[in-house]
Order: C-alpha cells, then sequence, then structure tokens
C-alpha cells in the first residue's frame, strides 16, 4: 500500500523517465502479444465450444454470440490477462529487481541520491498500467474470434460469422468492454505494485529472490481474484 | 547523499560518536568513536564479521544507528541540508554496477539521472574519468564482460563522477589478484594528491592498510581497539591487534 502510495506521489516525474516507461511497454508487448492472442483465441473456442451446444439445441442460438462475447469481454480476457502477465511479466520484475536489491544495485542507486521508487518502480508500473489494457483490447478480438470460428466450423452449432457478430453486438455494448478494460487497468496496477514491492523487499541470495518470484505471482493471482469480484461488485451499479 | 547545488571544495572532516548497532538482539556496533581529518586516508581493518560494513551503510546512510551521531564537518548526517552540501560516493566490496547498464551508462548514471550535464557532456566526463582509472575502450561493455578489478575501478569511476568530497571504499582489494590491489591503492593515493578527497578505506588487506593509510583503526568485535598512524598500529601491544597483523601460516620445514 506504501508503495503503491510512493509511486502515486512519484507520477507527476512520469514525463522525465519515458524512456524507460517506452523501454519496458514494448518488452512487455514483445513478451506477452503473441501469447496473448493464442491463448485468448482457445478460450474464445472452448467458451463457444461449451455454451453453444446447449443454447442451440435449446433453441437460443441467437444467444451464442452474446454469451462468448460478454464473457470474453467482462471475465476472461481482463482476468487470464492479468493472470498470464502475472506469470510472464510480473514473475520477471521481481527477479529483476530481487536481484538488484540482493547484489546492493539498489544501495549503490541510493547513494547516488536516486530513488529506486522513481528509477525502478514507476516505469514499470506506468508502462504494465498501459500494457495490459491494450492486450485485453487484443484478447477480447481474438477471443470473440476464436469464439466465432468455433461457432462456424463445429456441426453441432453451424452458426456463420455475420450471426455471430450480429448477435454479439446485439447483447454486447460498448461499455462492457469498457468494464473489461478498466478492470484490466487495476489488475495491471496490482501485478506492478506486487511485483516491484517482492522485489525491494528481498532479502537473502539467489533462494530470496526464487521466494520473492513465487510472491509476487501468487499474491497478484490472490488479489486480482479478490478485486475482480470487488469491481465487477462496484461495477454493475 | 550527494547534491551538486552548493559545491564545497577538498575533503571534508568525519566524525563518529559512540555508534552502536543491533541487529535482533546481537550487537554489531558497541559504541564507535573516531574522528577522520579532511583529506586523511584513514583505514579501518579487522576481521571478517568485525562490523567493518555495517558501520560504512552508517557512514553512507542506508543504515540509521540505534545510539550515537555521525559528523560530517562538524554537522550531523541527519541533517535533510547535509545531502546537499556534501557529496559522498561509496565504492561497493562488489562494485554493485548495475548489471543491465553499460559501463559508460553506470559512470554517467548520477549525472544523467540528476540531469546535471547534457548526453555528450556526460559521455566526455564518462570517458575522462574511464581514463583516470586506467580504463579505455570499455564504456559499450556490459559489467559481466569485465574481470573484478576492471569492474571494481569502474565502480571508483562512478564514484568520482559524483565529484566527492568523502570516498567510501569496501573492501577494495578483496577478490582481486596483488598487481590489481597494487593499482586500486595507487588509485586511492592519487585520488588523495589530485583533488584532495577525503578517503574512508574498510579493509582486512594488511599490505593495502599500510600502503595507503594516514592512520589505521583496528575494529574487532563491534569495538575500535586502537587507531593511530600505521607505525603506532604496528607497534600497539595488545594481542588481538598483534594477532591480526601478524597472522601467518605455520609450516614445518
Amino acid at each position: 500500500m506504501l508503495l503503491f502510495w510512493r509511486t502515486l506521489l512519484a507520477l507527476p516525474l512520469a514525463w522525465r523517465h519515458r524512456q524507460k516507461v517506452k523501454e519496458q511497454f514494448f518488452e512487455i508487448g514483445n513478451a506477452s502479444l503473441l501469447m496473448v492472442c493464442m491463448l485468448s483465441f482457445f478460450i474464445g473456442g472452448v467458451i463457444a465450444l461449451n455454451f453453444g451446444p446447449p443454447l442451440v439445441e435449446r433453441s437460443f442460438t441467437n444467444a451464442v454470440g452474446g454469451v462468448v462475447g460478454l464473457g470474453i469481454a467482462k471475465e476472461l480476457a481482463p482476468v487470464m490477462m492479468a493472470i498470464l502477465i502475472a506469470g510472464r511479466i510480473g514473475s520477471a520484475m521481481a527477479a529483476e529487481i530481487g536481484s538488484m536489491r540482493v547484489y546492493q544495485e539498489i544501495d549503490a542507486l541510493r547513494t547516488m541520491n536516486i530513488n529506486p521508487v522513481h528509477y525502478l518502480v514507476l516505469p514499470r508500473v506506468l508502462a504494465i498500467s498501459v500494457a495490459l489494457p491494450m492486450l485485453v483490447v487484443f484478447s477480447i478480438l481474438t477471443g470473440w474470434f476464436g469464439g466465432a470460428m468455433v461457432a462456424n466450423y463445429n456441426h453441432l452449432m453451424d452458426i456463420p460469422f455475420k450471426v455471430f457478430f450480429a448477435d454479439l453486438k446485439d447483447i454486447v455494448e460498448l461499455s462492457d468492454v469498457a468494464n473489461g478494460v478498466f478492470k484490466s487497468f487495476c489488475f495491471a496496477v496490482i501485478v506492478g505494485v506486487v511485483s516491484c514491492h517482492q522485489g525491494l523487499t528481498t532479502i537473502g541470495g539467489p533462494r530470496g529472490i526464487g521466494r520473492s518470484v513465487t510472491k509476487a505471482v501468487v499474491n497478484s493471482i490472490v488479489l486480482i481474484v479478490i478485486f475482480d469480484y470487488i469491481l465487477t461488485r462496484f461495477l454493475l451499479k | 547523499m550527494n547534491g551538486a547545488n552548493e559545491k564545497i571544495s577538498g575533503g571534508v572532516g568525519l566524525a563518529v560518536r559512540g555508534l552502536c548497532k543491533s541487529f535482533d538482539g546481537q550487537e554489531v556496533l558497541k559504541g564507535i568513536d573516531f574522528t577522520v581529518q579532511p583529506g586523511e586516508i584513514f583505514v579501518i581493518m579487522g576481521p571478517s564479521g568485525s562490523g567493518k560494513s555495517v558501520l560504512l551503510k552508517h557512514l553512507i546512510g542506508l543504515e540509521e544507528p540505534d545510539a550515537g551521531e555521525i559528523l560530517i564537518n562538524g554537522e550531523p548526517i541527519t541533517t535533510p541540508e547535509i545531502a546537499a552540501k556534501y557529496r559522498m560516493a561509496l565504492v561497493f566490496q562488489s562494485g554493485a554496477l548495475l548489471n543491465s547498464l553499460t559501463v559508460g551508462e553506470n559512470v554517467g548514471l548520477y549525472l544523467a539521472e540528476h540531469r546535471l550535464k547534457s548526453p555528450a557532456e556526460i559521455e566526455k566526463i564518462v570517458s575522462e574519468k574511464l581514463t583516470d582509472v586506467g580504463l579505455k575502450n570499455v564504456m559499450d561493455k556490459m559489467p559481466s564482460e569485465l574481470s573484478g578489478g576492471m569492474k571494481k575501478r569502474v565502480a571508483i569511476a562512478r564514484a568520482l563522477v559524483i565529484e566527492p568530497q568523502l570516498i567510501l571504499y569496501d573492501e577494495p582489494t578483496s577478490e582481486l589478484d596483488p598487481v590489481s590491489s597494487v593499482v586500486i591503492g595507487n588509485e586511492i593515493l592519487d585520488l588523495q594528491r589530485r583533488i584532495g578527497v577525503t578517503s574512508l578505506v574498510v579493509s582486512h588487506d594488511r599490505d593495502l592498510a599500510f600502503g595507503v593509510a594516514d592512520r589505521i583503526a583496528v575494529i574487532a568485535e563491534g569495538r575500535i581497539l586502537t587507531i593511530g598512524t600505521p607505525d603506532e598500529v604496528k607497534n600497539f601491544n595488545d594481542p588481538l591487534v598483534q594477532s591480526f597483523l601478524h597472522a601467518d601460516f605455520k609450516r614445518e620445514k
């Protein structure tokens, strides 16, 4: 919480650290975009495969697009991508900052009057807060496409693309997508702050780094799930 | 601990009074007292685990003492203006170079982050400082490509960029071969001659201590046993000091 507050206070320095934010942003994007698209495509497909046939069987064919679209936009894309990023990027952040702490690089920064929160935490939290919502937009689109592909080619559904997307458009509103993207922004802040905090509080040698990485991922996932409920409850109103 | 707003040239004086520190109930520093004159090379030597590195961390502000005070030119180190008034640098035992940055970026980090010079000026200063410590054509190398001695010299160059009035060295010759140790020792002497910086060296290297020190303090189990010139310390009649200074192998002939 304290680190979150310190990062917030450091926000006016964001422009000054734009180069580092940019570097982190591209690193997150490069490391995750392909994985995000692949994962989302199959998640969309699985949702269609699970919910499509029973709905078609009960003559709710026009609900398939909506169920897939809504499920992905509001819940699966933000939560799954946040968990993916916690494992892929949060762990890397905790490991990098943790090893900097263990090998006295952070002490060296302090002796040069360079604030580690400004130098290390702010760029990472900002980069992940921009990158994750963007990745979630990609995730939603590829998830919908995956769902549409399965709905179209699976013999139990046979729903043409045009019909699938027309049904999806009927049920899913822009605010649903916005809710999902907003949730992913909150999750990104959680992953960024938790991972950096674990890195900065690393003690011991390589074993300590390993412990910090595990705690960063586990704590991030637990908080993502808890905040998912809280945010969903809040956004429903 | 550094600032470049108000420049005070030359070395600064340092005084440590009654410094105490415990970790989890274990006393590491038990009332340390000493003074270092401006421009002096003061060596603190003692066996491993005697509290030398902890003391150094207090002097640079990385640790807070349980009791006692540290004064720079008579002003407590805890005074907020100290950071802006005096420039201090610590050369870490491991070098503590940022592994994700090149050597040039490491050395110029202070100037770049505090926006004290333009990129072109920073490059020029970095090149000068690296040349000062006998390193050329290493600016674009990564720290992992350097030897232990080179890393320490880069760490010294990084400290020099701050234009320090007080340099603290933590075991500057540990893990180095004798030739590299002499290079580092000469570097410490040369800096004192050229810029009059106050140097505080923490080491258990007897050759380095007696080679560069104006005065030496011997510390053991968190207490200072003696302080004096190299000759005074050599002749100090204390079994602990003598056993540390004359420790040697016993091989039957």
